[in-house]
C-alpha cells in the first residue's frame, strides 16, 4: 500500500502548495488592482490610520492636513482642507466614501509612505516595529498661492480655466479650474449632493469636480494659428516676411470661408500682409491659405510635437488628464487619420479640434523656452516627514516642439499682438509681453470659447500659461481672456507695476 | 497524556497542532474576545476527548475494526442529523447545524472521522474483493457516492460532499491500487455536480461567483430581489475577503493591526473568524506569515502521511492516511475556496477556525494519528 499512500501524500502536499502560490497571487500579483477597486473599502479604512503626509503650497501654506480622531480605540486621522476651494481639482480629495481624486489619489504612494523609496521603507519599518503611528511623506507643491487666488477669484461665477507655469522648468504655479468646490464637503452626502450639480454659469457643463484645466476640451480657437505658423516656420516653407492677399476669404472645396466668421478680426479683408501682421490681426483666410499649402497631415505633426495626442506627464491621475487633438464626436474618441480633417480650418482651430488648457499653455510655454516643451510639474519636492527630502522634482524635457529660431521668430509675432494686435488689453508697462488670443465657436450663435495664450517678459520668459472662459456672450479673448492672463503676469513676474 | 499513553508517537504533530490551535485562538481573540472564550471551552473539551480517546485506546485501538459498522451507521446518523426537524438548522443556505438545548454543532465534522473509521476497517477486510473489480464489488462505492449526493443536494453543502467523496477515493485507491475507481468516482462526481448545478439554485449561485465575482453592470441580486452590482450582493463575502488578503501584501501590518472596521466600528469582512479566518491571519501577517501557516499545514499532513507508511497494519494504514487526506482536503476546499482556486463552500479550517464541532473532531483526528504512530514506532 506503500506507493499509493506516497501518492496520495504528493497529491495533498500538491494542493496545499498551490494554496501558498494562490495567496501569494493575490497578496503580490493581484494586490495592486485590488487595492485601485473602488469598493475596496478595507485599504481605504486601512490608511486612514496613516497619519497620512501633509500637502504644502510653494511658500509652505499648508492645503491639506490632518484630523486626528479615537474610533473603536484606535486612532484614525482623517483629512482637512484649511483653504477649503483653493486649487480644488489639482488637490483632489482622500475620503472614506468617495475614494479620493486629483494629487491625493495620484501621489497617494508618498503620501501614505507606501512608496519603494529606501529611506521611506526603512521609517515605515521601525515605525511598525515601534508600534508608532506610520507617517506619510509630505508633498511641498509648485503652487503659488496668491497667484491661484487671483486666478480663481478672476474666474469666479465664470466657468473656464488658468494654466501658468515657468517654461524654462515646467513648475506649474497657478492651475484654477471654475466653479471649484469645498473637498471638505465631499465626504457628506449633501455636500457632495450639491458639488454635482452643475452650474448655471455654462449651461450643459460638467459639475464642480471636473478639473477643466486638464480635462476641459474646449476648440481652441485662434491660438491654434501659433502651432499652424512653427510648422510654416519650422519648414521653411514661410518666414515672418513672408508675403500674402487677404481677400477677406479663402476658398477651400470650393467654397468661400470668410473672415467675417472670425469675430476677433478688425477688419473683413486686410489686402497685402506679410506673415506677422496675418498672426497679429489673426486673419482667418491666411491661416486657411497655409494650412492647405502644408496639409493636414504636417499641422498634425507639428501639433503631436507640443505634446497633441498625448496626456502631458503631470502629477494628476491618468483619467483626470485629457489629451488634445482633432476629435471624433460620433465615436467619441481622438483620431488622426487627416484625410478626414479640413486642412484650412484646422490651421485656424476650428474644424474638430478640442484642447485642454493645460496643452495651450505648454504651447505658449514651448514658444517661450526656444523650442522645449518641459514636462509639467505640480509638486516641487516630496520631504520625510521628519525633515529631509526623499525627492526633489528635477526640470526634464518632455517634447522638442520646433528649432529656437522658429520660437524666437514666433516670440516676436505674439510680442506684435500684444503691442498692436488683437491683445493689447494684456500690455504690462514695462514689461514686453507675449501672446495670442482666441475666440472659438460655440455653436450657439454670439457665445464663444475665450482664449488668451500668454508669456512673459518676453526676452527672458519667467512665466507662460493659458486662460479660458466659457460660453462668453460676446466675450473675445482679447477683452475676456487677456486681462486676466495680465493679472496673473503682474503676480507672478517680480517688478510688474499693478495697474 | 500523550507521554504516558503514546510515549513512541510522532514528535511534531502535538506541538504542530497546538501551534495552529494557538494562532486560530490568538486571531480568534483579536477578532472577538467573547468568542476567544467560547473557543477556548471548547478547545478544553476538545484536548479532555484527547486524552480519554489516547487513554481508552493506549492498549490497542485496533478494537475500533470490530465496531466498522458502528461508526458507518453512525457517520450517516450524524450526517442526517440536521435535517431533522426541530433541532436542524439552516445557516447561509446550508443546513448543517444541530441545535440542543442552547448550544448547536454541525455534526458533518464527527461524521467526517466515523466515516475514515468505517472505511479503514471496511477496506482492509474488503481490498482484494474490491481490486478485482468485480461488477457486483462496485456496490459499496455506487452507495457511498450516492450517500455524499444526497448529502449535497439536501444540504446545499458542495464542500462537505466533496470532502467525504475525496476521503472516500483516496482510501479506495490507497486499498486497491486500482485508478480506474478514481477516476469512475471522479467521473460520477463531476456528473453529479452538473446535476447539482442544473438543479440546485445555491450551487448555481456558488459557481457563479467563483467565476465572476466583479460585475460591471449590476445584476439580479436574490437576497434583496433588486438590481446591484455582484461584489456589492452574492459575492460581498468572497469579495471583501479577497480585499483583506491583498491588504496584506508581503508582510502584513502585524498581529492585531489589520483592518476589519469602519471607523464606526462597521464590519468590513462577514464571518471572519469561522469561514474566513484564513483572509484574517493573511491580512495581518502577510503573505510571508500566511504561506508559514501554510507550511505548518504541510508538514502535519506529511508527518501524517509518513506515519501510514510506517505502520505495519491495514487499517493503521487506511486510517493514518484516510485521516490525513481528510485534513489535507478540508484545507484545501477552505482555503482554496477563499483564494477563488475552487467554488467557495463554507467549511472550517482545521485547528484554527472558530467552531466548536471542528476543534473536538480535529482533536479526535490528532489522538488517531498518535495512536497509530505509537504503534508503528513500539515495534
Amino acid at each position: 500500500m506503500n506507493r499509493q499512500i506516497s501518492r496520495i501524500a504528493i497529491f495533498a502536499l500538491l494542493l496545499l502548495a498551490a494554496l501558498i502560490v494562490a495567496t501569494t497571487y493575490w497578496q503580490v500579483w493581484a494586490a495592486p488592482s485590488l487595492a485601485a477597486k473602488q469598493d475596496n473599502a478595507i485599504q481605504r479604512v486601512a490608511q486612514f490610520r496613516i497619519k497620512r503626509g501633509l500637502i504644502y503650497a510653494s511658500n509652505g501654506t499648508v492645503i491639506a492636513t490632518n484630523v486626528a480622531q479615537k474610533a473603536a480605540g484606535q486612532t484614525l486621522y482623517f483629512r482637512k482642507y484649511p483653504l477649503h476651494d483653493f486649487a480644488s481639482q489639482v488637490v483632489g480629495y482622500s475620503t472614506q466614501g468617495r475614494s479620493r481624486a486629483g494629487i491625493e489619489r495620484q501621489e497617494n504612494a508618498y503620501l501614505t509612505a507606501s512608496n519603494a523609496n529606501l529611506q521611506t521603507i526603512w521609517s515605515k519599518l521601525a515605525d511598525n516595529l515601534k508600534g508608532a503611528t506610520i507617517q506619510g511623506n509630505n508633498l511641498v507643491l509648485n503652487l503659488r498661492v496668491n497667484a491661484q487666488r487671483i486666478a480663481q477669484n478672476a474666474l469666479a461665477g465664470k466657468c473656464g480655466a488658468a494654466v501658468v507655469l515657468n517654461p524654462k522648468t515646467g513648475q506649474v504655479y497657478v492651475m484654477a479650474s471654475s466653479p471649484g468646490y469645498d473637498p471638505n464637503q465631499i465626504e457628506s452626502a449633501t455636500g457632495y449632493a450639491k458639488i454635482l450639480k452643475s452650474p448655471n454659469a455654462c449651461p450643459g457643463s460638467s459639475s464642480a469636480l471636473f478639473d477643466r484645466a486638464t480635462e476641459g476640451l474646449y476648440p481652441p480657437g485662434s491660438t491654434f494659428k501659433t502651432v499652424t505658423a512653427a510648422a510654416g516656420l519650422d519648414d521653411g516653407v514661410y518666414n515672418v516676411n513672408s508675403q500674402f492677399y487677404d481677400p477677406g476669404y479663402c476658398v477651400e472645396y470650393g467654397q468661400r470661408v470668410s473672415n467675417a466668421l472670425n469675430p476677433d478680426q478688425t477688419a473683413e479683408q486686410y489686402g497685402n500682409v506679410d506673415l506677422l501682421q496675418a498672426y497679429q490681426h489673426s486673419i482667418n483666410a491666411i491661416f486657411c491659405k497655409i494650412g492647405m499649402a502644408l496639409g493636414a497631415k504636417r499641422v498634425i505633426d507639428q501639433a503631436k510635437d507640443f505634446g497633441f495626442y498625448s496626456r502631458p506627464p503631470i502629477e494628476l491621475p491618468a483619467d483626470e488628464v485629457s489629451p488634445s487633438g482633432e476629435f471624433d464626436f460620433t465615436h467619441h474618441r481622438f483620431f488622426t487619420d487627416t484625410s478626414k480633417m479640413d486642412p484650412g480650418r484646422l490651421a485656424f482651430g476650428q474644424d474638430k479640434l478640442l484642447v485642454t488648457p493645460l496643452q495651450m499653455a505648454l504651447v505658449a510655454a514651448a514658444v517661450a523656452n526656444g523650442g522645449k516643451v518641459m514636462v509639467p510639474h505640480l509638486v516641487a519636492k516630496v520631504e520625510a516627514p521628519g525633515g529631509g527630502t526623499v525627492v526633489k522634482v528635477q526640470p526634464q524635457v518632455w517634447k522638442t516642439a520646433m528649432k529656437p529660431a522658429t520660437a524666437a521668430t514666433l516670440n516676436r509675432m505674439m510680442q506684435a499682438v500684444v503691442t498692436g494686435g488683437t491683445g493689447t488689453s494684456a500690455q504690462i508697462p514695462g514689461i514686453s509681453v507675449a501672446g495670442k488670443t482666441g475666440t472659438a465657436e460655440t455653436g450657439a450663435p454670439g457665445i464663444y470659447d475665450a482664449w488668451f495664450i500668454f508669456f512673459a517678459p518676453a526676452n527672458d520668459p519667467k512665466v507662460a500659461g493659458a486662460v479660458v472662459v466659457e460660453h462668453s456672450y460676446h466675450g473675445f479673448g482679447g477683452a475676456v481672456a487677456a486681462p486676466i492672463a495680465k493679472e496673473l503676469m503682474q503676480a507672478l513676474i517680480p517688478g510688474a507695476s499693478k495697474g | 497524556m500523550a507521554r504516558i499513553t503514546v510515549p513512541n508517537a510522532d514528535p511534531y504533530l502535538l506541538p504542530m497542532a497546538a501551534l495552529l490551535t494557538a494562532v486560530g485562538v490568538t486571531e480568534i481573540y483579536r477578532l472577538g474576545p467573547s468568542d476567544a472564550f467560547k473557543q477556548g471551552l471548547w478547545i478544553v473539551i476538545g484536548v479532555v476527548l484527547f486524552a480519554l480517546a489516547l487513554f481508552g485506546l493506549r492498549r490497542d485501538y485496533r478494537v475500533l475494526e470490530s465496531y466498522k459498522y458502528l461508526f458507518g451507521v453512525g457517520a450517516i446518523v450524524l450526517l442526517f442529523l440536521p435535517r431533522l426537524p426541530v433541532i436542524g438548522e439552516t445557516v447561509n443556505g446550508a443546513r448543517l447545524w444541530v441545535h440542543l438545548g442552547g448550544y448547536q454543532f454541525q455534526p458533518g465534522e464527527l461524521a467526517k472521522i466515523f466515516l475514515i473509521v468505517f472505511l479503514a476497517a471496511y477496506l482492509r477486510e474488503k481490498r482484494e474483493v474490491l481490486a478485482q473489480a468485480r461488477l457486483k464489488d462496485l456496490g459499496p462505492l455506487l452507495v457511498i457516492w450516492g450517500a455524499c449526493m444526497l448529502e449535497l443536494a439536501s444540504s446545499n453543502d458542495l464542500g462537505s460532499g466533496l470532502l467525504y467523496f475525496g476521503i472516500f477515493l483516496a482510501m479506495l485507491y490507497v486499498a486497491t491500487a486500482r485508478l480506474t475507481y478514481v477516476l469512475a468516482g471522479l467521473v460520477l462526481f463531476v456528473a453529479g455536480s452538473i446535476g447539482a448545478y442544473d438543479r440546485i439554485a445555491h450551487v448555481r449561485e456558488r459557481v457563479t461567483i467563483w467565476l465572476h465575482p466583479w460585475t460591471t453592470t449590476k445584476v439580479y441580486c436574490p437576497q434583496t430581489g433588486t438590481l446591484a452590482l455582484r461584489q456589492d450582493c452574492e459575492s460581498y463575502q468572497l469579495v471583501k475577503s479577497l480585499y483583506s488578503i491583498a491588504n496584506g501584501g508581503y508582510l502584513g501590518p502585524g498581529l492585531g493591526r489589520g483592518t476589519f472596521d469602519t471607523a464606526n466600528g462597521h464590519p468590513l469582512i462577514p464571518e471572519v473568524n469561522s469561514d474566513f479566518i484564513y483572509s484574517a491571519i493573511a491580512q495581518e501577517v502577510g503573505l510571508v506569515g500566511a504561506a508559514a501557516l501554510l507550511l505548518v499545514f504541510m508538514l502535519f499532513v506529511a508527518r501524517g502521511m509518513k506515519i501510514a507508511l510506517q505502520a505495519d497494519d491495514g487499517f493503521s494504514k487506511l486510517l493514518a492516511a484516510g485521516l490525513t487526506f481528510g485534513f489535507a482536503l478540508q484545507t484545501f476546499i477552505i482555503v482554496g475556496g477563499i483564494l477563488r482556486l475552487i467554488p467557495l463552500t463554507g467549511i472550517t479550517l482545521p485547528f484554527v477556525a472558530y467552531g466548536g464541532s471542528s476543534v473536538v473532531a480535529n482533536f479526535l483526528l490528532l489522538a488517531g494519528l498518535l495512536l497509530v504512530s505509537n504503534r508503528a514506532n513500539a515495534t
